[in-house]
This record gives C-alpha cells, sequence and structure tokens, in this order.
C-alpha cells in the first residue's frame, strides 16, 4: 500500500492533473469568445471542433490518416527488418562489427532529416522516397539495440550454455537471442515512434499526395488555426495509440518467452 | 535466456537426494575437447588496435572508391551524384569564401540560444516537479499529454503564431531540448538511492539537507544524460527548422543546393551538419564519463 501510494497519486488527487488542462481551454475559450485579440489566429474550440467534425464527416481525414499510418508502417516494416539483419550481423561477428561499426556509427550521427534532400533527388518527392527515409529512420534504433542486447548477453549464461555442450547454433537460438530479447524490443518501440515522427517530417518536406502533414502544411498555409489545431491533436492521438500498442505488444511477447518485464 | 535456465535447473540434482555410488556412473566416453580456437599468435596492442582502425576504413574506402568509379565511368549523371572530388572542391570553397562560417555560425547560435532557454526551463521544471508531490500531480498528465505532439506537430502552429524570423527556431529548438532534459531531471529525483535517504533520515538531516547533500548530488549524472539527449534533439530539429524556413544556416545550405540542384552543395553541408554534430556529442560523452566515474565510487555502490 505504502509503495503504491508512492508511485501514484492517491485517489483524492487525481483531479489535479486535470486542473491545468481544464483552466487551459477555459481561458482558452473565454480569450476567444470575449474577443481579446483581433487576430484570426485566435479560433474558438467550437470552431476547431466543427472543422474536425468537417474533416471527418468529408472522408478528407480519412484520407489523409490512412495515406499517413500506411507509409508510417510500410517504412517502419522495411527498417525493423533491416535493422534486425544488420544488427544480428553486428552484434554475433566480430569481424563484421570491426568493418562496419564504425562507419555505422558516424553514418547515425548525421541528423535524419539532412538525408531528405538527397533522398528527394535520387527518389522523387512521391511514396518511394518516403518509405525509404522512414526505414532509415525505423533501421537506425533497431540496429543500435540488437546489437547491444546481443554484445550484452550475461558471460554466466553463455558459459552455461558451453557446459552444456551447445553448439554454436543452440547458444544462438536458445541462449542469445532470449537474452537479448528486451533490448532488440526497445529498439524495435524506439523504430516505431521514431517512425511516426518521420512521417511527419517526411510529409513537410516532400510535399506531395495526402497525409496527416499536408493537413497541417495547408492549415498553416490557408491561415487555417483550427485546421493546425486538429491536425496536432490527431498526430498526438496517434503517437500516443502506437505507443500503447508497441507497450502492449512488448509485455505479451515478454511473457511468451518468459521474460519478466523490466 | 529463462527456458535455459529453467532446464539447467531441471538437471541440477537436489541437494536431499541421494547420489548415486560413484562406480555406477555410465562410462561415457569422454568427450573431445573442443578445439578453443586460441589466437593464432598473440599479437600486441598496438598491432591489434591498427588492424581495428585498418578495418573500419575499409567499407568508406571501398564506397568512396564505387563513388568515384561510378561517376567516372558514367554509371550516374551529374546531377544525381556529383563526382566526390567536386563535393570535396565545394566544401573547400565554402571555407575560404567565408560562407560555411557564416552559416555554421548562425546555426551554432541558434542551437546554442535554444539549448539554453529549453534546457534551463526543463532543468526548473523537472526540479520543482521532482521536489514537490504536489507540482507534479498538477504539471505531470498535461505535460505528458504535451509531449506526445513531436516537435515537428508543433511546428506549422508556431509558424502562425511566430511567424518565420528568429524567435520561430528559437522556441522549437528549446522545446525539442526541454522534453528530454525536464523527463530526465524528473527521474533523476524519483532514483535518487532509497538507502542514501535512510541514512540521511538516520542522521537527523533537515528535508533541505536531505535535498542539498543527498538528492542534488545523486542527480547530477542522470540531469548530465538529459542534457546531452537533450542536445541531440535540439540539433536534430535545428536542421529540420532551417530546412524548412530559413534565410541562412547549414539546414539552409542544404534546402538551397537542393533548390538548385547542386548536389555538391547539399552533401558538402550535410558532412559539415555530421561532424559539428558528432563532435558536440563526442564532447558531452566525454563529460558524461568524467561524472559517472565520480559516481561510481560513492553512490554507485550503494545503490
Amino acid at each position: 500500500m505504502s509503495s503504491l501510494a508512492a508511485t501514484h497519486a492517491p485517489r483524492q488527487h487525481r483531479y489535479r492533473g486535470w486542473v491545468v488542462p481544464v483552466v487551459g481551454v477555459a481561458i482558452w475559450w473565454l480569450a476567444a469568445s470575449q474577443g481579446w485579440s483581433d487576430s484570426g489566429l485566435l479560433v474558438s474550440p467550437q470552431k476547431v471542433a466543427v472543422t474536425a467534425w468537417e474533416q471527418v464527416t468529408s472522408g478528407q481525414f480519412w484520407r489523409a490518416i490512412s495515406s499517413s499510418l500506411a507509409r508510417n508502417l510500410s517504412g517502419f516494416f522495411i527498417g525493423t527488418v533491416l535493422g534486425l539483419i544488420l544488427g544480428c550481423l553486428l552484434g554475433f561477428s566480430r569481424l563484421f562489427e570491426r568493418l562496419v561499426g564504425p562507419s555505422f556509427n558516424t553514418f547515425k550521427q548525421i541528423s535524419l532529416f539532412a538525408w531528405i534532400p538527397l533522398i528527394s533527388v535520387w527518389f522523387g518527392l512521391g511514396d518511394v522516397a518516403k518509405v525509404v527515409f522512414l526505414s532509415l529512420a525505423a533501421l537506425v534504433p533497431v540496429v543500435v539495440n540488437t546489437c547491444d542486447g546481443l554484445r550484452n548477453v550475461p558471460n554466466a549464461f553463455l558459459e552455461v550454455a558451453k557446459v552444456y555442450g551447445f553448439s554454436r547454433w543452440q547458444t544462438i537460438i536458445g541462449v542469445m537471442l532470449p537474452a537479448a530479447l528486451p533490448s532488440i524490443f526497445t529498439g524495435i518501440y524506439l523504430a516505431l515512434v521514431y517512425s511516426w515522427l518521420a512521417t511527419i517530417g517526411a510529409e513537410y518536406l516532400l510535399v506531395s499526395g495526402d497525409g496527416i502533414g499536408n493537413t497541417l502544411i495547408d492549415g498553416s498555409e490557408h491561415f487555417m488555426m483550427d485546421l493546425v489545431l486538429f491536425g496536432m491533436v490527431i498526430i498526438g492521438l496517434v503517437g500516443w495509440g502506437l505507443n500503447v500498442l508497441a507497450r502492449r505488444l512488448e509485455r505479451r511477447m515478454q511473457r511468451l518467452y518468459g521474460i519478466t518485464p523490466r | 535466456m529463462a527456458r535455459a535456465t529453467a532446464t539447467a535447473l531441471d538437471q541440477q540434482p537436489s541437494p536431499a537426494k541421494k547420489l548415486a555410488p560413484v562406480e555406477r556412473l555410465p562410462n561415457f566416453p569422454a568427450r573431445a575437447p573442443r578445439q578453443v580456437a586460441a589466437a593464432t599468435r598473440p599479437r600486441s596492442g598496438w598491432q591489434s588496435r591498427a588492424l581495428n582502425i585498418a578495418l573500419s576504413w575499409l567499407l568508406p574506402i571501398a564506397l568512396l572508391g564505387l563513388w568515384y568509379l561510378g561517376t567516372e565511368r558514367g554509371w550516374l549523371s551529374e546531377q544525381v551524384l556529383p563526382p566526390p572530388a567536386y563535393v570535396y572542391q565545394t566544401l573547400t570553397d565554402l571555407i575560404t569564401t567565408g560562407d560555411l562560417w557564416l552559416n555554421a555560425s548562425a546555426s551554432l547560435q541558434r542551437v546554442l540560444v535554444g539549448f539554453l532557454i529549453g534546457s534551463g526551463l526543463g532543468v526548473t521544471l523537472g526540479l520543482f516537479m521532482g521536489l514537490s508531490k504536489t507540482v507534479e500531480d498538477y504539471l505531470l498528465p498535461t505535460f505528458n499529454a504535451l509531449v506526445q505532439i513531436p516537435v515537428l506537430g508543433w511546428m506549422p502552429f508556431a509558424l502562425l503564431l511566430f511567424g518565420i524570423g528568429e524567435p520561430l527556431k528559437y522556441v522549437l529548438i528549446a522545446h525539442a531540448a526541454l522534453v528530454p532534459v525536464t523527463l530526465c531531471t524528473l527521474q533523476a529525483f524519483h532514483q535518487v538511492p532509497k538507502r542514501l535517504l535512510e541514512v540521511g533520515q538516520a542522521y537527523g538531516f533537515s528535508q533541505r539537507q536531505i535535498v542539498t547533500d543527498i538528492v542534488l548530488p545523486s542527480a547530477v549524472a542522470p540531469i548530465f544524460t538529459g542534457l546531452r539527449l537533450g542536445f541531440t534533439k535540439a540539433w536534430l530539429s535545428l536542421v529540420v527548422v532551417e530546412l524548412l524556413a530559413s534565410s541562412e544556416g547549414l539546414g539552409y545550405l542544404i534546402a538551397y543546393g537542393r533548390q538548385l540542384f547542386q548536389l555538391d552543395l547539399v552533401m558538402a553541408a550535410v558532412v559539415v551538419v555530421g561532424t559539428v554534430g558528432l563532435l558536440i556529442d563526442r564532447g558531452f560523452e566525454v563529460i558524461e564519463r568524467r561524472l559517472n566515474k565520480g559516481r561510481a565510487i560513492t553512490p554507485g555502490r550503494l545503490a
């Protein structure tokens, strides 16, 4: 009980989390309805709600969100698969690590978005370029965490495997991969988070087609603050949803492999 | 891992069980001793280090060679992939004309100002939330909700509010740095080793003494980790912001080169962005290692 009380707010204090947002929205609503500012940027909460409703009912929203998500997930899958392969190679083979490791470490330092101009020249502005960029974004954390996990398998496990006369293959399947699994999951989880961020970036910088990022850019270009706010909320919600999904999958996989969650 | 341990435990004789008499042990043929691949000949330290360095340069050199060959033989047109010599020349041109310095200093100034504002606010916010449970209860849920929107999501909003000028860049970079710094600071306060706090209480420390003598010193290293993370994020968002809206800076060089289809300029600028980022990160890493070294002696062992 006492340890629970230390980590979670006591029930009578739960309301405290709602104070700031409620006061904030109230001030916003008051400012808009009383006309504190002449600027067209001060839109009322109702207007945002109306715009949201229009977007959803007209189908524009669904088109944008589905193409954004399709892009996001395909980039994420390609990047994760490639990342797992590269990470395993780096983790299992000392020679490969010596050959590729330093180059990879330098490569990952380059700010991700700096690649966009090059990618746009090589692959155009369409979906191919975006998916290439997204897989690049997803690749890096997967490689780093997979390699780290495999490298940091406790020596005691490896010694047990050696004592039991495990073959190299058995050691990899039975000992190293399960031991590295939590770290690999962390990498995949990060990849999901990064790829959503990169989706939005790609849609800003490679402007073409549908997408939630394009909705935002449209809103900003036409001085439609309501559309911008709506888009921001959606981006936050999708990011949060992906987050929760990844956490849940991670926990389920951990239970499947009998790993106690960290 | 768990499976391996489980089988290992199953096959372990339980201590209570009577052991079979020794002579009844089946006489397996002794397993041939595994050929342990010992290092063929002992290499001295500098030899293996030299080998490592040589191996690590193999891939970049091979790629450079391929790049050179590809442009030389005309497999790719110069518009798509300019020859390496071209990029090098652009880079030296940028340096000699002073353009590089002009743009790099603009970028560095932005990132520094933004980072200082963001990390200052972040440390303060984290400090307040870490020290007072009440403040945390009020602010943290809102903070967590706002964090779900990445910096890029704020961009069009900030663009409308602040226009395209310098404040936009400062605000976005500060926001990028603020998030990890705040979270790491808060976590640093939550992770103060319990034993140290108990020792403090046993010695009858006042609340204030506990904060200044126990909590703050043990939080320094994690907060620094947050600062490093925050700077990485700030540098990343600097490039994005400059790509989208600026008239000077390294990101602008990249965007400009792309508009004119001067890929040599783009590549040269990417190289500079990468190098500066790498150097700054290395600097942070050195300081971080030094901080952690001091930490390993005192609270690390107790934790």
